[in-house]
């Protein structure tokens, strides 16, 4: 779960609405379910509100879900502080998250951990004096015969070393988005070639 | 070894595009037609006879589970859910299903959803599989424009529309209840069974949730025959089954083989066998992180099937083998899992919420040995007390491992504890 680390007020916006590219997306995503179970659209909308607002969720869009999908807002406010994957506070531009569950563990998860902090040169939990990345310890991630791996953003970057983590850190803090997948050079889960 | 032939997922690799004109070479959506055509009783019939088991984890024999949905039609709606949150560590597979074949998945909640009565469908997906997501999404996009599902889905007659819902990070939601209570929008707490989903599931209409593999499987097995499916694997553990390799392997892997192939073998054709080889083993957790871990001398002869690994007092699980070398801090190993069933829990019930914080304490003195020799009973005994009296069986699954270690390495806990204490005196 989540916790509960909200954003101070001055950091809320006093409104919240989606742009039309969001609006055009939320309208797609409410006609999924029956006219009268509108609130399965929340933990989507939720999403959106997410990605528009630089990976957090204010206040303000809480708010508006819950009038959008008629709603009491303590039931908004039950799932963004359920689920994992919801900020209610701003986190790095890029979020690092690092898979350190059992499989991952077995494959030397403990190398890419200690990658990313000496390179971020912040813990878990903690963003970048730049704003540029959070690191978040996570459980697995469904990509255990590639592991160890690490989600950054909405990307896997699987058959990790200390070595290939840190290149991949190096790239992003130069603003490029490098080849996400296994760094090993096989394809997906395919064994690797002797 | 299996043959390629008979390989329901040809193109786990991604070796091939996932899209429709790609998938129809394969042999997806050939006949599906035909296949609805022949009605409810028979697909559900040939399901039973398949032999097919639930591949997410609890191994219900999926024709049985079709036909428990009411018969009559009320003209209200019902629906199929496909559960994607593949959480259980260790598991990997159904990812690869949606990112590289998802017409498979696609097909198969047609056929599936015809033979349940189902007027809809959702796909439920965990979160984080964001790409995946992506891919499951234009498929259902190309099945509807080319009229396979939708309204008379495939010229049938049959209305079926399906939608992807994506899940937003939390492990119990793969637990069929918590799951459907998140379809509604709502924090992912397992509901008390009865009333079963097959009753009042999604939206309190009659429901059916189901693993991607199972799903996806159906339409091959159809198309092929049931009895090309039971003839793999033995009696009671039918089919092919794709099984992930992680752990102390040489090449770590996904592959699809033979129920009841041997442990031994499956590792060594095809994840390039044990670190060190075989002698250099020392356990395997054989099916995704609830399964009791086995030491070496089972993993010598043991089957990968249900039963045989029941027998040993372990299971198939979702078939997520971890393997661990001799170099294996086991019960760091063991401790960490009992740290992600303590994050997991939801909450709802004392002996999950509080049982697994203190099993996860102990435990992690048990990895330095600062733990008294009766907290070794003592974890056995809140494991117990744990298991099978909570809401789901997630107060089971993270019982289980603890049990699986006590059973197997209790010399190594009381070696450490006095270790420590013969360092302290
Ligand atoms: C805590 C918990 C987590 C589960 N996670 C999953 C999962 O991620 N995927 C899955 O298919 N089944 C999962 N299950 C099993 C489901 O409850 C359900 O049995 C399964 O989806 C049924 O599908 P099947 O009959 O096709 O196997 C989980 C069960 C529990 C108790
Ligand atoms: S057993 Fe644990 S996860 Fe399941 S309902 Fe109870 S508290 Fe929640
Ligand atoms: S344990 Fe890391 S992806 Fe499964």
């Amino acid at each position: 779960m989540s916790g509960l680390d909200i954003a101070p007020d001055e950091m809320q916006p006093k409104a919240f609405a989606f742009d039309a590219e969001h609006d055009a997306r939320a309208n797609v995503i409410i006609a999924k379910y029956p006219d009268i179970k509108k609130q399965s659209a929340v933990m989507p909308l939720l999403d959106l509100a997410q990605r528009q607002h630089g990976g957090w969720i204010p206040r303000a869009a809480i708010e508006m879900i819950a009038d959008r999908l008629e709603m009491p807002s303590i039931r908004v406010w039950e799932v963004a502080t359920f689920y994992t994957m919801y900020f209610l506070a701003p986190k790095g531009q890029h979020k690092v998250q690092v898979c350190t569950t059992t499989p991952c563990w077995l494959r030397g998860s403990d190398d890419v951990v200690k990658a990313c902090k000496d390179h971020l040169g912040i813990g878990f939990g903690q963003v970048t004096e730049d704003g540029k990345f959070s690191l978040h310890e996570v459980e697995c991630l469904g990509a255990c015969v590639n592991a160890p791996m690490i989600q950054i953003d909405d990307d896997y970057y699987e058959d990790l070393d200390a070595a290939s983590t840190t290149r991949i850190l190096e790239a992003f803090a130069k603003g490029e988005t490098p080849e996400h997948g296994p760094q090993n050079g096989r394809r997906g889960s395919e064994p690797a070639k002797a | 070894m299996l043959k390629a032939e008979d390989r329901i997922f040809t193109n786990l690799y991604g070796n091939q595009p996932w899209n429709l004109s790609a998938a129809k070479k394969r042999g997806d959506w050939d006949g599906t037609k035909d296949i609805i055509l022949k009605g409810r009783d028979w697909i559900v019939d040939e399901m039973k006879a398949s032999g097919l088991r639930g591949r997410g984890g609890a191994g219900f024999p999926t024709g049985l589970k079709w036909s428990f949905m009411p018969k009559n039609d009320d003209g209200l709606p019902r629906y199929l859910v496909v559960n994607a949150d593949e959480g259980e560590p260790g598991t990997c597979k159904d990812r690869d299903m949606m990112r590289n074949d998802p017409h498979k998945l696609v097909e198969g909640c047609l056929i599936a959803g015809v033979a349940m009565g189902a007027t809809a469908g959702y796909i439920y997906i965990r979160g984080e599989f964001h790409n995946e997501a992506e891919v499951v999404d234009a498929a259902i996009a190309e099945a509807y424009d080319a009229g396979l599902i939708g309204k008379n889905a495939c010229g049938t007659g049959y209305d079926f529309d399906l939608y992807l819902h994506r899940g937003a990070g939390a492990y119990i939601c793969g637990e069929e209840t918590a799951l459907i209570e998140s379809l509604e929008g709502k924090k992912g707490q397992p509901r008390l069974k009865p009333p079963f989903p097959a009753m009042a599931g999604l939206y309190g209409r009659p429901t059916t949730v189901n693993n991607v593999e199972t799903i996806a499987a159906a339409p091959t097995i159809l198309r092929r025959g049931a009895t090309w499916f039971s003839s793999f694997g033995r009696e009671n553990n039918a089919g092919t089954k794709v099984f992930c390799i992680s752990g102390h392997v040489n090449t770590p892997c996904n592959v699809e083989e033979a129920m009841s192939i041997p442990l031994r073998e499956l590792i060594e054709k095809h994840a390039g066998g044990v670190r060190g080889g075989w002698d250099n083993l020392l356990a395997v957790i054989p099916g995704g992180s609830s399964t009791p871990i086995l030491p070496k001398d089972i993993c010598d002869d043991v089957l990968m099937d249900f039963d045989a690994l029941k027998e040993v007092q372990s299971g198939l699980g979702t078939a997520a083998v971890i393997v661990m070398d001799k170099s294996t801090d086991v019960v760091k190993a063991i401790a960490r899992l009992s740290y992600f069933y303590m994050h997991e829990s939801c909450g709802q019930c004392t002996p999950c919420r509080e049982g697994f914080g203190w099993v996860n304490r102990v435990m992690n003195r048990m990895v330095t040995g600062d733990a008294r020799m009766e907290e070794i009973d003592m974890l056995h005994q809140v494991t117990k007390e744990i298991e099978g009296h909570t809401i789901c069986a997630h107060g089971d699954g993270g019982s289980w491992p603890i049990q699986g270690l006590l059973r197997h390495f209790r010399p190594e806990l009381e070696k450490r504890i006095l270790a420590r204490q013969q360092a302290a005196a």
